[in-house]
């Protein structure tokens, strides 16, 4: 990071290192849009240190030159009340370790609630750095018959004042230009006043210079909250709201799922067709190919539930769910914006925990964060989809109900109130400093969103999960079909062995039996048999640490299968090779009750991990969470198991 | 406090409505939906934070504010404050005092 020269570069030029400026306002202002409009999409993010707050800081051109931008949290006041918001006050002042003061300031301030920020650019102003308003939502101002001449608003407040309308990308330009002279923008001749007393007429005498008109009320919005936030319609448009959301997990994205399952079969079989070397079509084909396409499979569906995501939260609603959740959250410490991190977890935690970010307390954010591995996300799906599978006969019905059904959605309603269970703890035990704060939450109009901008929300959640797909699941993939085909056994070793070498299924079955794989899968018996997983169960757990989906992968190349990607078959028939229950059958009852749990509760995701990591800037907060998830589901799981044993009798 | 009964005398019809300045505000949390209220002060509620939040939120003396509507279980409310909708619950709603405004 460069160092700046506060402000001691020679006017209009910038002679040492690029400028920073801090963006800072309100944080339904459009400070992200604008932030977005100067960056591009290549924010750096990071943390401020001490505090659980997101740091997010761009790289802007500007004619030939850049600037860096540093988006602050947001907040309402320069006053701080928590610990978070002190952190904008302290960047502002220069007063954090490692972040040099900015050389100038954006404030950004929405035109239709201008009533209400312009005592907070009064704040900002007193700052006395160089400063640029940037109004947003002028578009909308207008639309609803409100007006305001920036120019003469720029005058009355003596800084300069730009309009941009930052979903819609008008006006960035203008405001690079200005960005580029910013050693040369006027500062106010005369202070405002921030006492509390005086700053209210004097933002009523600049908005009156300012031809200001307050937009008439959003007329569609109070129509639609009427409905939508009505003690009756409200709650069943809810309801049917989060129908939708699991109606797109589980039946929309599967034609979808179909598509790409068929293109990567396709490739599996090109591979297998064209690469003649055993270990290379093995490594392409079951490693890769078949590793990456199990988990790839769910890519539309994760892309479904990002979009709807982006979709409700860029009209509105998700303030308004909020809003009709916030009494319910409340019974376990919680605020309703809680509810939307969670309902986002239901997709991933990892866009889960990011949505923490809109919670204003400490506190409740690590409850959150905490929490939000339980609820049941789509990577459990596959392994639940195969293990209810093996569980239950897909003939029998409770009523009109599937029982395979019925036990997906305990198993959803086991993850969501262990998740809300767990938040009350964490809220309760957690560091109780900082004090309650006030809740308070803007409903902001609805509003249509621009595609762009729900693309790029959308795109933002799942290029996480991309990554994770080509990463961390990639190499597990590669590692794991190295550990299972490794070591090497000559002809003559396996004559030895009594193996029949012209049978390839008896090979391949005493080849993963004597792997490495296998040894580490009985390694990790002690801690598993009273679980009632074998070996090969261990290694499917061992290795869908990294991620859950491989699980199903895993289990696929264990049992030697003639069909990777659909194991069930032989599965079902999978009995223990040695050991004090050898002949029996594996996937019994107990032992698929014990598993389905333990995957309800571990926190067997590394890419989580590593969100966790990066959202509370220390490594203490995802080692609590992996040691508390990993040891309540073992314990849940040897529950499960010795409650199913106790009903079959 | 005396802006209290400054603001009573600009609502002529409320003065008879109490002896002192307390007897005239209501909390902004008991008004039904649809009532308004000019804030008269913003009390604690056992931390300054609150009563400084609820100013910068824009619940400054001499704002008419509106109970647009309650939650379905009665908390929080929405209450729109100076051009804009903003929901509090009712705990932190009971910290702004104001006197009824008929429209």
């Amino acid at each position: 990071m460069t160092t700046s020269c506060h402000g001691v570069a020679g006017e209009g030029e910038v002679t040492a290192g690029q400028p920073r400026f801090a963006l800072v306002g309100s944080p339904n202002a459009g400070k992200t849009s604008v932030f977005n409009g100067l960056t591009g999409l290549n924010a750096k993010t990071g943390n401020y240190p001490g505090v659980t707050v997101a740091r997010f800081v761009g790289v802007c051109r500007t004619g030939g030159d850049s600037c860096l931008i540093e988006d602050l949290p947001g907040t309402y006041s320069l006053e701080p009340i928590s610990p978070d918001e002190r952190i904008t006050v302290d960047v502002l002042d220069g007063r954090v370790a490692g972040v040099a003061r900015p050389d100038a300031l954006l404030v950004v301030a929405d035109a239709t609630t201008l009533r209400r920020s312009l005592p907070f650019v009064a704040q900002v102003l007193a700052r006395s750095l160089p400063t640029c308003l940037v109004v947003t939502f002028t578009d909308e101002l207008a639309r609803r018959q409100g007006t305001l001449d920036v120019d003469a608003l720029g005058e009355a407040l003596g800084v300069p004042v730009l309009a941009v309308v930052g979903h819609r990308g008008r006006g960035v330009a203008r405001l690079r230009d200005r960005l580029a002279e910013w050693g040369s923008w006027p500062t106010p001749v005369l202070a405002p006043p921030t006492d509390p007393d005086e700053v209210d007429a004097w933002a009523e005498s600049v908005l009156e210079f300012a031809g200001y008109r307050a937009p008439e009320r959003h007329r569609i919005t109070q129509r639609v909250d009427a409905v939508l936030l009505h003690p009756l319609w409200g709650t069943l448009v809810f309801f049917a709201v989060m129908m939708l959301f699991f109606q797109t997990v589980f039946t929309l994205a599967a034609p979808l799922q179909g598509a790409v399952e068929t293109v990567f079969g396709r490739l599996s079989e090109l591979v297998s067709a064209h690469v003649g070397n055993r270990w290379l079509s093995g490594l392409l084909g079951d490693a890769l190919v078949g590793g990456v396409g199990a988990v790839l499979v769910f890519v539309p569906q994760i892309m479904l539930l990002f979009l709807l995501l982006a979709l409700l939260e860029g009209v509105g609603y998700m303030s308004r769910a909020a809003f009709l959740m916030d009494r319910v959250m409340a019974r376990v410490g919680l605020e309703g914006r809680a509810f939307v991190a969670l309902l986002s977890s239901f997709a991933c935690a990892i866009p889960g925990i990011m949505a923490t970010r809109t919670l204003p307390s400490a506190r409740d954010r690590l409850a959150t964060m905490m929490a939000a591995p339980l609820i049941t996300c789509s990577a459990r799906l596959p392994v639940y989809v195969l293990l209810i599978g093996l569980l239950v006969d897909p003939s029998y019905h409770v009523g009109p109900f599937g029982a395979q059904g019925l036990v997906m959605f305990g198993l959803y309603v086991l993850g969501a109130v262990s998740a809300m269970l767990a938040a009350w703890a964490f809220k309760k035990l957690g560091d109780h400093r900082g004090g309650l704060l006030p809740f308070h939450m803007e409903l902001p109009p609805y509003r249509l969103p621009s595609p762009r901008s729900v693309l790029v929300m959308m795109w933002s959640s799942a290029r996480a999960f991309l990554r994770k797909c080509t990463t961390v699941i990639a190499a597990t993939s590669v590692l794991l079909w190295l550990l299972l085909n490794l070591p090497l056994h000559s002809a003559a070793e396996l004559r030895a062995a009594g193996v029949d070498t012209t049978d390839r299924t008896a090979v391949s079955a005493y080849e993963v039996d004597h792997s490495y794989a296998a040894g580490l899968g009985r390694l990790a018996a002690p801690v598993f048999s009273p679980l009632g997983f074998d070996w090969r169960v261990n290694v499917g757990v061992l290795s869908a640490q990294s991620a859950r989906e491989t699980f199903v992968a895993t289990l696929g190349q264990v049992s030697a299968a003639q069909d990777p990607e659909n194991p069930a078959r032989a599965l079902r028939t999978m009995t223990y090779p040695d050991g004090p229950h050898a002949g029996e059958r594996v996937f019994t009852a107990p032992t698929i009750a014990a598993l389905l749990v333990y995957f309800a509760y571990a926190l067997q995701c590394m890419a989580t991990v590593a969100v966790l990591r990066r959202e509370t800037g220390t490594w203490k907060w995802p080692a609590i969470a992996f040691t508390y998830l990993t040891g309540l589901a073992w314990v849940m799981a040897y529950l499960a198991r010795t409650l199913t044993v106790w009903l079959g009798g | 406090m005396n802006s209290g009964d400054r603001h009573v005398d600009t609502e002529p019809g409320r003065t008879a409505a109490g002896p002192g300045p307390d007897g005239a505000h209501r909390a902004l949390a008991d008004l039904p939906p649809g009532a308004r209220g000019r804030v008269v002060t913003v009390t604690d509620d056992g931390s300054s934070r609150t009563a400084r939040r609820l100013r910068d939120l824009g619940f400054t003396p001499g704002t008419v504010v509106e109970v647009v509507r309650r939650a379905p279980l009665r908390d929080p409310v929405v209450f729109r404050v100076k051009d804009y909708d903003l929901c509090l619950r009712r705990a932190q709603a009971a910290c702004v005092r104001v006197v009824e405004v008929r429209p």
